[in-house]
């Protein structure tokens, strides 16, 4: 078994303001991300996919066919956008613990028509944010 | 514990199988299977598991591991073409999976018996792209 983590590059704003606080409370909870024109990052998404080698190709994944799932159900959404601009997002903070949950479950939607065998599966995404924050989902870490 | 030592080594590799036709090999690895090869500047962390001694406070020393890498992996791997000058390289297609499966086999018996095990092998092929591999027990 092994594990092959692509790692996918975007720039997008946010503005991390929850409708359920007061302004002043946001204030207090988000400081300066509650900034109300926004403020944007270098993200970095990394999308990890765990499975046996096939010892023909010597390939666990089919690189090309995660870039294009990738490309057509998420970099639409996230490359050069205002992520508060998501439907996701209308009613949630678009933190990136937020989105990176985001991103696991639209891969995890559409991960069975685009690798159909019972391998590679998903095990999990990371986010970096900056090259000094990671928000990663569960499955990152076991084996 | 976990203690993790990082190396670099840069090599050119074609992903492709002799036995295929060029056609089949263009389909299964792209612009990877050109013969003529291409390079990598591949970056290796090693992963190794253990308790600290209570007189050192070490789990092992650093500079032993850094021998281990230097003669099992830089020195027969780094600047070279893999398919061409490293075994088993001429036999199995050099993607980052067998290259990181093939580090793994040429390190765990090195450490086998002593105070750390090999824990993980995980190999950078770009800064976009690694693979994971921690033996197939798991």
């Amino acid at each position: 078994m092994i594990r092959v983590t692509r790692q996918y590059r975007f720039s997008a704003s946010h503005r991390l303001h929850s409708l359920r606080l007061s302004e002043e409370a946001n204030r207090a909870t988000y400081g300066k991300c509650n900034n109300p024109h926004g403020h944007g990052h270098d993200y970095a998404l990394q999308v990890c996919a765990r499975g046996p080698v096939d010892e023909e190709t010597g390939l666990a994944m089919d690189i090309p066919t995660l870039d294009r799932l990738v490309e057509k159900i998420l970099m639409p959404d996230l490359r050069l956008r205002n992520l508060n601009d998501l439907p996701e997002f209308k009613d949630k903070v678009p933190t990136t613990e937020n989105l990176a949950l985001y991103a696991e479950r639209r891969l995890r939607e559409h991960w069975k028509e685009t690798f159909p065998a019972r391998w590679p599966e998903l095990a999990g995404v990371r986010i970096l944010e900056t090259a000094r924050n990671g928000f990663e989902t569960e499955g990152m870490r076991s084996g | 514990m976990l203690i993790t030592r990082r190396a670099e080594f840069s090599a050119s590799h074609a992903c492709l199988r002799p036995d295929w036709s060029e056609a089949r090999n263009r389909e299964v690895y792209g612009e990877a299977a050109n013969p003529r090869g291409h390079g990598h500047n591949y970056v290796v962390e090693v992963t190794l598991s253990g308790e600290p001694d209570p007189v050192t406070g070490m789990i092992l020393d650093l500079k032993l591991v850094k021998e281990i890498i230097e003669r099992e992996v830089l020195e027969p791997f780094d600047h070279r073409f893999l398919n061409h000058e490293v075994p088993p390289f001429d036999a199995i297609v050099p993607t980052p999976e067998n290259i990181a499966r093939e580090i793994w086999r040429r390190l765990e018996p090195r450490f086998a018996g002593g105070p750390a095990r090999l824990a993980n092998v995980r190999l950078y092929e770009t800064d976009d792209l690694f693979v994971d591999f921690s033996g197939e027990a798991r």
